[in-house]
Order: C-alpha cells, then sequence, then structure tokens
C-alpha cells in the first residue's frame, strides 16, 4: 500500500501551484508594461520605466496647461461637497459629497498601507518626497479626467448613470472630430481590456493578498492558525464568499456596513499614525529632515535620486489612480449640470489619497525606522511593526483597517472591472454573471500567491490604463479647458451663486 | 396672513390622525392643507458606485411609492367633502428639517405631526421627528396622538 501523502503538504501544493502558474504570466506582462532605460550614466542600475514618466508628464502637463488648476480649485471643492451649490431640488440625487466618498473608498486601499511600504523600503525616505510631488500632480489629472467623465457620461434609456474613460473616449474624440472616431473606439477597447486586468489585479488580487498576509501575521504568522499550507487559499474563499455576497448575491447590507466603517477606519488609521508620530517625538526633526535631503541625495545603494523618485512616483500613482481613468468611473454618477463641478471636487480624492493618508503612512514607517530593518518583508508587515512600537495591539487594529480597507476596494473595482465588460461585450446577465463569477475567483488567487507575482501583474494592468486614457485626455485638453474656465468666469461673474444667495 | 396648514405624513395611523385634525382646522380657518411626505436622505451618507449608477431611478419609484402608500389614499379622502384645497408633496432630506422647509415656502401657520410612539431608549438613541420638529420649526407645532 503506497504511504498516504500529509494533508498539509498537499494543502502547501495548492498555494504553490497556483503560485507556480502565475509567476511566468505575471513576469512577462511586467517585462513589457514596465520597460525602462537604463540610466547608466546616473549610477549603475538604475533604469527609468518609462510608464511613469508617461504618467508624471501628464500630470505636469495638465497643471501647466490648466495654470495649477489643482490649486485653484481646492476652495471650491470643498464648496461644492458641503452642497453650497446644490439645487434643492436636486435632493434624493447623488451628490458631489457622494459622488467623492464613493471614488475615495475605492482609491484608499492597500496601496497608501503597502504601497508607501514598498516605496520606502525600496527607495528610502526620500521617497516620501516625491510620493506628495506625484500626489499633487496627480490632483489635476484627475480633476481633468473627472470633468471629462461627468461631460460624456451615458445616460441609458432606463434612467442609469454612467461614465467613465470608455464614453469619453468614444464620444469626445468623435466630437472632435469625425476622424478620430475610429482612434476613440480603439482606445476605448483598450482601455476596457486593461481594466478588466487591472480589476482582477491591482483592484483584487494586491488587496487580497495583503489582507492574507496581515491576517496571517497579527494571528501568529507561520505557527498561527493561519500558518498552514493552504490558508492563503481558505482565506481567499472566505473573501470571495463575501465580496459575491454583495456582488452576485446583492446583500447590500453587507456593503452598506462596510461603506459605513470605511471612512471611520480612515480617521482611525490617521489617528494612529498620528498616535505613532507622538510616541516619536523626538525622532520628528530628524526624520523630516531625512524625507527632504534623502529626496535628492539618498544613501548609496538606492541607486541615486531617480531611483528614489521613480519609488515615489510609482508607488503614488499606484495608490492614487491619477491618469488610469478608474476614478471617472466612480464620479461620473453626480447629479450636475456643470461638468467642471465635479473636476473641482475629484482633485480632492489625490489629495486625500496621497498627500494625507500615504504621507501619514510615510512618516510612521521613517520615524520608527522600520523601513530599515529586514526583519519585516516590504509591505503591510513593514507598516505593522512601525504601528507595533506604539501598543502591542496596534497591529490588530490595522489588520481590521487593511481588510476593511481591501474590502471597499474590491467591491469598487469589481464595478469599474463591470463596467468595462459590459462596454466590450453589451449589457447582458450573462457578462454580468460570468465577469463577477471570474472576479471571485481571483480573490481566492490572490491571497494563495506571493506578493511579487501579484505586485508585478497589479501594477501592469493598472499602469497600462493610464495608455489610452492619457492620449484621450491630451487629446481632449482644449475641452477640459473651455469646461473649468467657462465655468470659473461664470462664478466671478456672478452668474453662477451659492443655492442659499439664489432668488 | 398665513395661507396653509402643513402637516407631515409617514403612512402611520397617528399621521393620518394628524392629517385629519390638520384638515378640520383647515377648513374652520380656511386654509390650505399641504401634506407633506419625506423620504429621509442624507446628502452625506456613503452610497456604493452601483448605487449611484442607479440613484435617479431609485429616487424616482421612492416618490412613487410614497404617493401611492402615503399620501394618494389620504388626499383622496380628505378632498372628497369639497371646499378644502389639498395638496401632496414628496421631499426627499431629513424629515424634520424638510417639514420646516416646506412650512415656510407654503407660508404655513403651524404644522401638524403625528406622534411616533416609541419607547424612552429608542428616543434617546435616534430621537424622534416631533422633537426634533419643535427646536427647528419657526411657526408652531401640533403633535397628534
Amino acid at each position: 500500500m503506497p504511504p498516504q501523502p500529509d494533508a498539509d503538504v498537499l494543502a502547501a501544493g495548492f498555494d504553490e501551484s497556483v503560485n507556480g502558474f502565475f509567476e511566468p504570466i505575471s513576469t512577462a506582462i511586467t517585462s513589457v508594461v514596465f520597460y525602462a532605460v537604463p540610466l547608466d550614466f546616473v549610477g549603475d542600475g538604475v533604469e527609468l520605466p518609462l510608464i511613469v514618466v508617461w504618467l508624471v508628464i501628464a500630470g505636469l502637463f495638465f497643471t501647466v496647461y490648466l495654470r495649477g488648476f489643482q490649486f485653484r480649485a481646492f476652495a471650491q471643492g470643498i464648496r461644492l461637497i458641503r452642497g453650497k451649490y446644490d439645487d434643492p431640488r436636486d435632493a434624493g440625487e447623488v451628490t458631489h459629497f457622494q459622488a467623492l466618498a464613493t471614488a475615495v473608498s475605492g482609491t484608499v486601499g492597500l496601496g497608501n498601507i503597502a504601497g508607501v511600504a514598498v516605496a520606502i523600503s525600496l527607495g528610502g525616505p526620500g521617497a516620501t518626497f516625491w510620493m506628495i510631488i506625484a500626489g499633487l500632480l496627480g490632483m489635476c489629472t484627475k480633476g481633468v479626467e473627472c470633468t471629462l467623465g461627468v461631460k460624456y457620461r451615458n445616460e441609458y434609456p432606463d434612467g442609469r448613470v454612467s461614465g467613465g474613460p470608455m464614453y469619453y473616449l468614444t464620444k469626445g474624440l468623435r466630437e472632435k472630430s469625425p476622424r478620430l472616431g475610429t482612434l476613440g473606439k480603439v482606445l476605448a477597447v483598450m482601455f476596457c481590456i486593461f481594466t478588466l486586468g487591472g480589476a482582477v489585479g491591482g483592484g483584487n488580487m494586491f488587496q487580497a493578498n495583503q489582507a492574507f498576509s496581515q491576517a496571517q501575521s497579527v494571528t501568529g504568522g507561520e505557527d498561527g492558525p493561519l500558518g498552514f499550507g493552504a490558508a492563503g487559499a481558505v482565506f481567499g474563499l472566505v473573501l470571495a464568499l463575501l465580496v459575491g455576497a454583495v456582488i452576485i448575491g446583492g446583500i447590500r447590507s453587507i456593503a452598506r456596513v462596510t461603506d459605513k466603517l470605511v471612512p471611520f477606519m480612515a480617521v482611525f488609521y490617521v489617528v494612529a499614525c498620528l498616535a505613532v508620530l507622538f510616541s516619536n517625538l523626538g525622532q520628528v526633526p530628524g526624520a523630516l529632515a531625512d524625507i527632504v535631503t534623502q529626496a535628492f541625495s539618498p544613501e548609496a545603494g538606492f541607486g541615486g535620486v531617480v531611483g528614489v523618485l521613480i519609488q515615489g512616483f510609482r508607488r503614488a500613482a499606484f495608490s492614487n489612480e491619477a491618469g488610469l481613468g478608474s476614478a471617472a468611473i466612480a464620479h461620473s454618477a453626480v447629479k450636475t449640470k456643470e461638468p467642471a463641478t465635479e473636476g473641482h471636487v475629484a482633485v480632492l480624492e489625490p489629495f486625500i489619497d496621497t498627500v494625507v493618508i500615504c504621507t501619514m503612512t510615510a512618516l510612521a514607517i521613517v520615524i520608527t525606522g522600520t523601513w530599515a530593518d529586514d526583519s519585516s518583508a516590504p509591505g503591510v508587515e513593514t507598516t505593522s511593526a512601525a504601528f507595533e512600537t506604539v501598543a502591542g495591539w496596534f497591529p490588530l487594529v490595522l489588520a481590521i483597517a487593511v481588510i476593511l480597507f481591501a474590502y471597499s476596494t474590491m467591491l469598487a473595482w469589481s464595478y469599474y472591472g463591470l463596467k468595462a465588460a459590459t462596454y466590450l461585450f453589451g449589457e447582458s446577465m450573462i457578462v454580468d454573471r460570468t465577469w463577477k463569477l471570474i472576479f471571485c475567483l481571483f480573490v481566492v488567487i490572490g491571497a494563495s500567491s506571493t506578493l511579487d507575482a501579484v505586485i508585478g501583474f497589479s501594477d501592469s494592468m493598472i499602469f497600462l490604463m493610464s495608455v489610452p486614457n492619457v492620449i484621450g485626455l491630451y487629446i481632449l485638453a482644449r475641452v477640459v479647458k473651455g469646461e473649468i474656465n467657462g465655468y470659473r468666469e461664470r462664478l466671478e461673474t456672478g452668474e453662477i451663486v451659492p443655492a442659499a444667495e439664489r432668488t | 396672513m398665513s395661507t396653509s396648514i402643513v402637516v407631515g405624513l409617514d403612512g402611520s395611523d397617528s399621521s393620518n390622525r394628524a392629517a385629519d385634525a390638520g384638515a378640520d382646522a383647515a377648513r374652520r380657518h380656511e386654509l390650505r392643507l399641504v401634506l407633506a411626505c419625506v423620504v429621509p436622505w442624507s446628502p452625506y451618507s456613503f452610497t456604493t458606485a452601483e448605487e449611484n449608477e442607479r440613484r435617479s431611478i431609485e429616487k424616482e419609484r421612492e416618490v412613487r411609492a410614497a404617493h401611492e402608500r402615503v399620501l394618494d389614499p389620504v388626499v383622496e379622502r380628505l378632498s372628497v367633502p369639497g371646499g378644502l384645497q389639498v395638496e401632496g408633496l414628496v421631499r426627499h432630506g431629513h424629515p424634520a428639517e424638510t417639514l420646516v422647509a416646506i412650512a415656510r415656502e407654503r407660508d404655513a401657520a403651524w404644522i401638524t405631526v403625528g406622534r411616533v410612539g416609541q419607547s424612552r431608549v429608542r428616543t434617546l438613541l435616534f430621537g424622534s421627528t416631533p422633537s426634533s420638529l419643535i427646536q427647528l420649526s419657526s411657526v408652531p407645532v401640533l403633535v397628534v396622538p
């Protein structure tokens, strides 16, 4: 009689085979997307990934072209979300606040916790500085894409409203010139294909993977209850069931609970980071100095200024999604007659995501020095270690925040993916159900792979979305300028006044 | 001189009694009767992208349901005796604040609502429309048991 294979070995085999299958695919895609120009004259091994340059140039171009729109829009954006300009007759419709909150709950995810830790572990404290700069530039790109998202959104015959890059790429380019119609269609299809990939990658597997990693580490690591071989798959299965219950089963109450918890957790997360800062108050000035000086003259081994800059920009883009077009989908359902209003509101999103939340994570990691500590793998664990310096139970709170952020981000991306799928394959129940089942399957795959395989694939697909989207933004730049300047002029001349002052 | 009486309706028995009391007073003082049903809604609630996409349809459905289930039966019942002008309104918003806004718009003499009849613990935790109405309203509030 042959010896029975040990159940645990078999289980471990599952996670490994998922990983083994996934690794080569991930590596192949990554090498194409992150094609990098070697910069040997700067330093050995420094490479400049063109895709990051692509996003930064877009941010810079629109900041200059719209004369620092993101800074001028800030105050009006806040007035808009406070409902100062809402028509009372529109009570009951989607407000600016709700559109922004929905978009933020989709973007505030593990990029803010794990992504930042990766950036600093690889690029040093200076990466924080470049991350903030990237966040400030991203605010402008986000404002541009959300203005377009509302302007060219689609109103279905049954009264539903949805928009996004696929609509402004097709409608906007056709409107600009009939000759651009075909190009618009091609770009829209490309965008949708990449969105499907981004949704299962960064919007799903990366989130599932890091949620599992954090859950495993707070329950005792390899020796804890989540330490067995197939733990990733089991965790993924539970998470997939919870996602499926909402997106397939339509159990809205679960989504509603997380929707209420996520903003609470976001505030709590910032407070927790502040607690880390206050308990290490002595190190704060030194850390701030490190962040600024090492942004320009990093310690040896980080690949020079360019290396640090790339890490900062790359993780900021991954976190705030500016230029990718995903947020334009979330922002488009707002009730407004002026597309530019949502552009004003949307600049707040990268601000909250990158300039506030990512910076908090970065400060906590830099101040406690956990980024330089090899004992924790770069990712959520780095942040967790930083939190642990305050109190032993802090990582537990972080774990809950991580799982909630991951969950809400997954729900948001399942929607983005669905919109892309229905654009490609038409509105039907089969498309809807097939997409949602595939999405749930990838939750399990994501939780059972190693971080490298997942991060490579996630980054690639998410960044690819920016290729067709940003091309469209350039072509439609003048349209956006017209919308934004027109709106601001009418604000200044007093043609548009707050609801309270209307007669 | 005020021109109307505003009644807040939510479909409960006490709110129907409030409508009757309002109709009586409106007839006696020769005022218009404004029946208002407020769908609880907040501009700052958190919603999912899918809910946002369908929001306009949902709003219409809520308005229709409020008319069919709450307003129309009462409007019909009170319109019969003739002479009395009855208007039915559906709005979205914070119930007490919206009733106050309607009272201002319609130049109401007072606002009539039904009592909620909930336990003290519930009131302590969630408050009630009549009690917040009393704090917010610029015209008298009549609460009908």
